[in-house]
This record gives C-alpha cells, structure tokens and sequence, in this order.
C-alpha cells in the first residue's frame, strides 16, 4: 500500500481494526517490565567489527525484494539497507551521494543549464554483495529495465522521460532528458541500483531467483527469510560508506499491533516500526522505562477530498462553508490525541516549500450558514439546502473499520448539519475503496490520507494537474477531477524549473490557489508514533522516506 | 472395498472440480483485488494500474485464466504468489511444518485429555468432577480465543513473566528447550477449547454405550469393571471419535487463524489472512484446494478406519 494506505489500511497509527481494538482494550494496563532474555544485544556495542543484533518490529510483512517492482513501503525498509541509490536523501531534504561520487546539479555541471543533459560520475572501487564490481553499465541496465515493456515494473514515470543512456566510462555516464523535469533528481534519491550480472542472466526477470535473494551494493547483505516470519540481514564488511556496527538486522512481522506493542514492552523487539504504537498507547508507552518513544511527522495529509464534477461541489461557497462548518480542534485534539500537526495545505510543513502564510480556517457555523444563504443556497425539505434542484446532500467514503476516521466523519457530519448540509456515511473495504471507487472517481467525498508530492519534490501535478484525472483518461491520481488553468500553467512552471528559489515562489503561489479553491479540505498532517530501547542509537526518521529504518548502519547499541 | 475407494476417489474429483471453479470465480468476482494495495503509491495511475495487471495476466477473461490455471494444477504448477513471487507449492510448504508443529501438539492433548475427562464425567455422571467438566466445557467454548491468548499473554509474559510473548522460537536460539517454551501458552489456549469439544462428545459416545446390554452382560459374567470399560466400553465409544478425527484432519493442517496472530506464529492460518489481506489469489486458491483435498482424503480415511475398526460396518 501506499503512503495513503498508511493511513487506510491498518497501516497507520490511527487504524486499529475493529479485533485489534479490542484486543487493546482487553491489555490495556501497563505490565511489569521484565528483564530482556535476549543475551546477544549486552555485548553489542563493539567498536569495530559489526556485532550484535537488533530486531526491528514490523505489522506488515515485507515481500517484495527487487526495489523496482510494485510494492508497498514496508519493502522499502529492505531496499534502503541492501541497495544505494545513485544519491540519497537527508532527513532536512538534501541529496547526499552514494553510488555517485557528487550529486548532479546545474551549479558543478552535472546537469546542463536547460536541463537535458545528466552526466553523473559514479564511485570508483564498489562492490556487489558477491564481488562483482559495480560500474555504469549497472545504472544503465537499471534505468532501462524500469521502463523495459517485458518488465513488471512498480514505477516508470519520471524514467520514461529518460533518452539515450551512455556509458562514457566504468564510472561515468550520461543521458539526455525528453525534456526539462526537475522533479527527476528525486526520483532518482530512491531509485536503487540493481546488478546487471545476475539479472539479466535470469531466464524471466519478473520470476528472477534475485526477487527473494537481492544483490545490491549496500550497508547489509541479504541473509535468509522465513516467510511469514522474519528477514535477516548481516552486516556488509566492505560497504564504502558508513560501516554497520550493528552485525544482524531482523526485520520481525508482528501482524496485531496490540502484540507488537506488548513485545515492544517485553523486550522481544527493540524497534517498533510501522505501524508502530497506536496512539491511545501513547501516555502508557511514555512512560515505560528504557524506552523511547517519538511523535515523527510524515509527508501525509490527511483530507476531505472532494469531487468536483458533482453538482453539489460545483460551487465555491459550498466548498467554503463546508471548509467552515469543520471542527478541526477537536477532531484532532480528541480523536488523534493532539498527536498530528493542524494544517492548512497538502504541502508538509518540514518541507522548504510549505506555505506558511495561508489564511488559518477557524471553525464557524454562523459564518458558514451566512456565505451559504448569501450563494443562494435556501433550506428545503427537511433544512437540507437547495439551490437551482441541487441538494446539498452527498455521501462520505473510506475505509470501513478504520475507527477514528469513522468518528471523524461522524462529527462533521454533525456539524455540517448545523448548516443544512446532509453527509451521508458510506464506508467500504479498503481493496473496493481504493479501487475503481477512489481512481475513477465514483465518490462524492471521502477522507483520505495522500502524500501528494513526488518524494521530496513539490511537484504535485499527479494530484493537481488537470490532465492526471484517470476518469477524464489522464494518467496521475487527480481524482477530484480539480480543474484550474492558472495551476496548470504554475505547476508545468514548476517541474521544468532548476533553480531552487525560482521553485520556491512558484510553489507557495499553487498553496495559495489550492487553499482558495478547496478541491480537498485539509484536516491535519499525520505523524508516526514509534518506541525504540533507550540504549540504541541513531535511530531517526526521514520525513522524505516511507519508511523508518533506512540507515540502519548508523544505528548502534550504547 | 477398491472398487469402493475408486468411487470415492471419482466422486472426490467432480467435488474438487466444483470447489476449484467456484472458489476462482467468487474471489475474481469479489470487488477490489490485487492492484488496489498499490493504488494510492505516489504518482500511481489507472493507466499504471491497467498495464501492471496485464503484464500480471489479470485483463484476460476470466474462464481462460481458469483454464491455465486447471490445466497447470496437473503438472505440479500451482501458480506464483502475487507477494514474492514464489511456487505456491513452496509458500504453503513453507508454512506447514509451523502449524503442523502446533495444530499437532494442540490436537494430541486435546483428545488424551478430552478422552480421559469425557469417559471419567460419563462413568462417574453427575459426580462433582461431571458437573465441573461440563460447566468448564461450557466456559471455554463460549469465550472467544483471542481473549484467552491475550490474557495468557498478560498474565505469564508481561506480569509474571514466565513464558515468551509469541513467536514460534527466539531468534539466533531455536533449540529444543526454546520451542517448547514457545509452545505452552498457544498450545494451552487451542487445547483449552479442544479438549472442552473432545470431552463432550466422548462424555456422550461413552454414555451412549455404557447402558447396553453387552456391557451388562460383561459385568454379569464377572469381568472387572475396569476390563470393561477399557475393553467393552471405550474401544466402542471410540468408534465415532475415528469420524470425527477425520474431520479433524484439515483443521490440523488449516492452521488456526486468531491464534496464530495472537501468537505471531507463521502457519497457515495467518498465510491464509495475509494472502486475503492482500488479494494474492494463487495463494489463496492454492489454500483452497489443499483444504478441499484434506477435507475428502479425511473423510475417505475416516470412513475407511471405521470399516477396519469395526467389522460390522461395511463399505461397498
């Protein structure tokens, strides 16, 4: 699932299932700590060679293991320690180089001034997990097979764009863009680099034994997997960046999060990753003795998306009233705990390119009621308003069992009442909710959480640009059908701009539009609720990332 | 008695033909699938989605999926997991011996134990042990298992910590001492259920047989009630009991679905949520025809053992 599915399948903090959450209820108290029956970690501070373990809790299995494949982001705690990127990506959003020697950008050459031509100049002395050295013809083989026809790829946009790959040198290679599209260097930030040797010598590279073996070049080597259970992964002595101190990594698949936290407390796992702790743990998880626990913010914001070709949302004094008529204090103080951040854009407040400046909503059922009446919007049968045979009645979808959204959608329901709006709930199992029903845009409204940038990039034309509404047959995820010339026109600025300041102003100018326009109505940016043992170290989020444990060599024991 | 078997074996195909073809065609009708776990990933669109699926096979009609997968069944080719991409064949094999190793354990106490209390509650009816035995019976069946397996877990991991909170072993230890610690408290929580089942049907088999004349007539000629009750009376109680461990059979190897995730164990019972979970039908469909063909292969062994055991019954 996707980031978005973080929040909609059981996949985020605030998803308990119906079983799970009663399950809490049932182990609610706090238990007594035990000490550890785990040997290993006490001596697992050496200094120079890897040593020791650490088991890092996840409540969802991963299974995809070739990085380019379709997959969903717990695989991506795997990609991120077996394979590099030609550059990675720091928590604050600077690219940092890893198989390339330097990031490429317009100021040291690497990217030509219009934007076409990369020349990156890769590391020299790398090693695949067997020996074989890495070299360009790896990246090219990479590159190509992304968007190889015969290839079940995961993701090809951004690649696509990519034309005439040349391997200058061993460690240098060149290509040429179809056009200028900033957004591609942070693509390129997650794009791993796969071994051309074993792959292409795989009969069907969709069924290649690598898909439950990975080679890649990175800090840990694939060890063993027991399906269903764990992955483990060991230490890789001639990694040539930061060496891992920690030997043995193990990837645990807790499936109930009520468990996970439990062995969190018992000490059978020392990370609590996704889904990590569920929010009404949170005074209880504090509180535990050698244990940390940290509120991180991720790039997901949470929304009422509307969909505009539905009479009812054509117009913009709805879209405002309704905006109005939400309580978004208490939704978040009382239902997620004060736990997620208030926002007034989809743009991640972490982010160089968030707006600060958008006009703060405050909720104000008078203020709504007045711009409804002033529309021409007048209450008919049974207060619900109407205008021109339109009422303003529509239904509200998401995922069914996620129970904080259903109480979230029961308060605005109630609010929205208050000014002759009906909202009727019609929640449905996530594999129908984010079929047909969410790409096709067969809701009237729903609440969904998006990340709706390109990684680190603001580029958001999946989301925004007009073209991407797969029901008018675009190609992107715009599924409010949301309309607007002047974003468009932004948005296509955007992408094609290099330089960071000129982006900048480009971007917090689609804010403001967006926040004017209201296509979705935002209700908060989501955070991760995750536990740590107090003696590990280096364990840090990364807002750019879907997932915790990317650089789990720079963890160690204390 | 192999003109009898052939039969069955005839009848247990057409049953296995119809299971498979309305197993396919339910889970293909149901709405959502496997594309939509991938449709909120960034910059995902339909056009994505749609090439994924037929790069994945899934536009072609659904009978002519149906076909090459019958047809594949036949030379050993199960499909390939929608997850990782691995023979189904191999994804259940891998998941057998854990819920062979608990369903196993569970099941063996459960009947000794469940045998034991049933013809002790039906010799000594409506002693104080009887009635304990029936009001526990009654208790266990009717609280749900996730409720026993967390408060075991609270009670014996996090405040008398005595016992693992789940998993199936430690990782870097799995010896001997280490899986049977593990054990326990699954074990108790399925055996807890189990051995309330197993007594109430041999209470009622023993009960059934304990009156009849045969039994008096033993008694009358002097034998002693012990030799009795062992020889007369349970080895004829136990006849049903043979019917109903058949049936037992694919439960053992299904796996048990709340206590393998209460417990973190990676049986089959938690392959099978996990596989419907993420809409990974050749796993599932795998799931289900190996069910079906432990379903008929119990009851054909049952039924059978019957014929052995008990001379009276004949098949044919």
């Amino acid at each position: 699932m996707s980031q978005c599915d973080d929040s909609e399948k059981g996949n985020s903090l605030f998803n308990p299932t119906r079983r799970q959450a009663l399950a809490m209820a049932v182990i609610g108290a706090a238990g007594v700590m035990l000490p550890l029956g785990r040997p290993s970690q006490a001596f697992a501070a050496a200094k120079a060679a890897a040593a020791g373990q650490v088991i890092i809790g996840l409540s969802q299995e991963p299974t995809v293991f070739n990085p380019h494949m379709p997959h969903i982001e717990v695989d991506e705690g795997i990609h991120w320690n077996i394979f590099d990127p030609l550059f990675g990506i720091s928590p604050s959003g600077e690219f940092t180089p890893a198989l390339a020697v330097e990031v490429p950008t317009v100021a040291n050459g690497g990217i030509s001034a219009d934007g076409l031509q990369w020349k990156v100049k890769l590391r020299e002395g790398v090693k695949w997990h067997d020996g074989t050295p890495f070299t360009a013809e790896d990246v090219k083989y990479t590159l190509e097979l992304i968007v190889n026809p015969e290839f079940r790829s995961g993701r090809r946009a951004g690649h696509d764009l990519v034309r005439d790959i040349t391997v200058v040198s061993p460690t240098e290679i060149h290509w040429r863009m179809e056009k200028s599209y900033a957004p591609y260097a942070s693509i390129l930030s997650w794009t791993f680099m796969v071994p051309k040797h074993v792959l292409s010598a795989a009969a069907d590279v969709n069924n290649a034994p690598f898909n439950n073996a990975p080679i890649g070049t990175g800090p840990f080597k694939w060890a063993s997997r027991v399906a269903g259970d764990h992955i483990q992964l060991k230490a890789n002595p001639d990694y040539y960046g930061t060496l891992a101190q920690i030997d043995s990594v193990i990837f645990k698949y807790i499936p109930d999060l009520t468990v996970l936290y439990t062995q969190f407390k018992t000490g059978d796992i020392d990370v609590t990753a996704m889904q990590g702790i569920t929010p009404d743990h949170y005074e209880e998880a504090k509180g535990l003795a050698e244990r940390t626990v940290v509120v991180l913010p991720v790039a997901t914001v949470e929304s009422v998306a509307l969909n505009l070709e539905r009479p009812q949302f054509k117009d913009p004094a709805v879209r405002k009233a309704l905006y109005l008529a939400i309580d978004k204090k208490t939704i978040i103080d009382e239902l997620y705990y004060g736990l997620v951040l208030p926002t007034e854009t989809y743009m991640p407040q972490q982010s160089a390119y968030y707006n600060p400046n958008l006009p703060k909503q405050g909720f104000n059922i008078d203020e709504a009621n007045k711009i409804l009446d002033q529309a021409g919007w007048k209450p008919g049968a049974g207060g619900i308003r109407e205008k021109d045979g339109v009422r303003l009645s529509f239904t509200n979808s998401t995922t069914a069992g996620n129970q904080i959204r259903e109480q979230a959608q029961q308060f605005m329901q109630q609010t929205w009442l208050a000014i002759g709006v009906e909202m009727k709930i019609s929640n449905l199992p996530p594999a129908v909710m984010w079929g047909d029903y969410w790409m096709q845009s067969k809701f009237d409204s729903a609440v969904v959480g998006i990340n709706f940038l390109t990684g680190a990039d603001p580029d958001t034309r999946d989301y925004f640009g007009s073209t991407s509404t797969s029901a008018k047959g675009g190609a992107g995820q715009n599924t409010m059908q949301y309309s607007n010339a002047k974003v468009d026109e932004l948005l296509a600025q955007g992408a094609s701009l290099q330089d960071v300041a000129q982006r900048k102003a480009v971007y917090l100018q689609v804010q403001e539009i967006i926040r004017d326009d209201l296509p979705m109505l935002p209700l908060f940016q989501y955070t991760y609720l995750r536990g740590y043992k107090s003696q590990l170290k280096g364990f840090a989020g990364n807002i750019n990332l879907r997932i915790e444990p990317w650089n789990v060599n720079t963890w160690s024991w204390a | 008695m192999p003109q009898y078997i052939l039969n069955r074996l005839g009848q247990s195909a057409v049953v296995l033909v119809l299971v498979s073809l309305i197993g396919f065609i339910v889970l293909n009708l149901a709405p959502g699938g496997p594309m939509s776990q991938f449709a909120l990933n960034p910059g995902m669109s339909q056009a994505e989605l749609d090439r994924i699926a037929e790069q994945m096979g899934l536009k072609r009609p659904l009978m002519v999926q149906y076909f090459e997968w019958f047809t594949r069944l036949f030379i050993g080719d199960w499909g390939h997991s929608f997850r990782d991409g691995r023979p189904v064949l191999s994804v259940i094999a891998g998941h057998l011996p854990a819920t062979l190793l608990l369903m196993g354990t569970a099941t063996v106490l459960s009947v000794i134990v469940g045998t034991w209390v049933g013809v002790l509650g039906a010799v000594r009816r409506y002693s104080v042990f009887d009635t304990l035995a029936t009001v526990g019976a009654m208790v266990a069946l009717s609280i749900p298992t996730f409720w026993f397996g967390l408060v075991a877990i609270f009670l014996f991991s996090l405040h008398l910590g005595w016992l693992p909170a789940g998993n199936m072993y430690t990782i870097g230890d799995r010896s001997l001492g280490d899986y049977a610690t593990h054990l326990i408290l699954p074990v108790a929580v399925l055996a807890l259920v189990n051995v309330a089942i197993w007594s109430r049907y041999m209470r009622s088999a023993t009960l059934d047989v304990i009156d009849q004349d045969f039994v008096r007539t033993a008694r009358a000629k002097g034998l002693p009630y012990r030799r009795v009750l062992t020889h007369h009376v349970i080895r004829n109680a136990l006849l049903p009991m043979i019917t109903l461990a058949g049936l037992q059979i694919p439960t053992i190897l299904g796996g048990a679905l709340v206590t393998e995730t209460v417990f973190t164990w990676p049986g089959m019972g938690r392959l099978f949520l996990d596989s419907l979970g993420y809409s990974d039908y050749p796993v599932i469909m795998g799931i289900l025809m190996f069910s079906a063909i432990l379903v008929l292969l119990g009851n054909l062994l049952a039924d059978l053992l019957v014929g052995v055991a008990d001379p009276r019954v004949r098949l044919g």
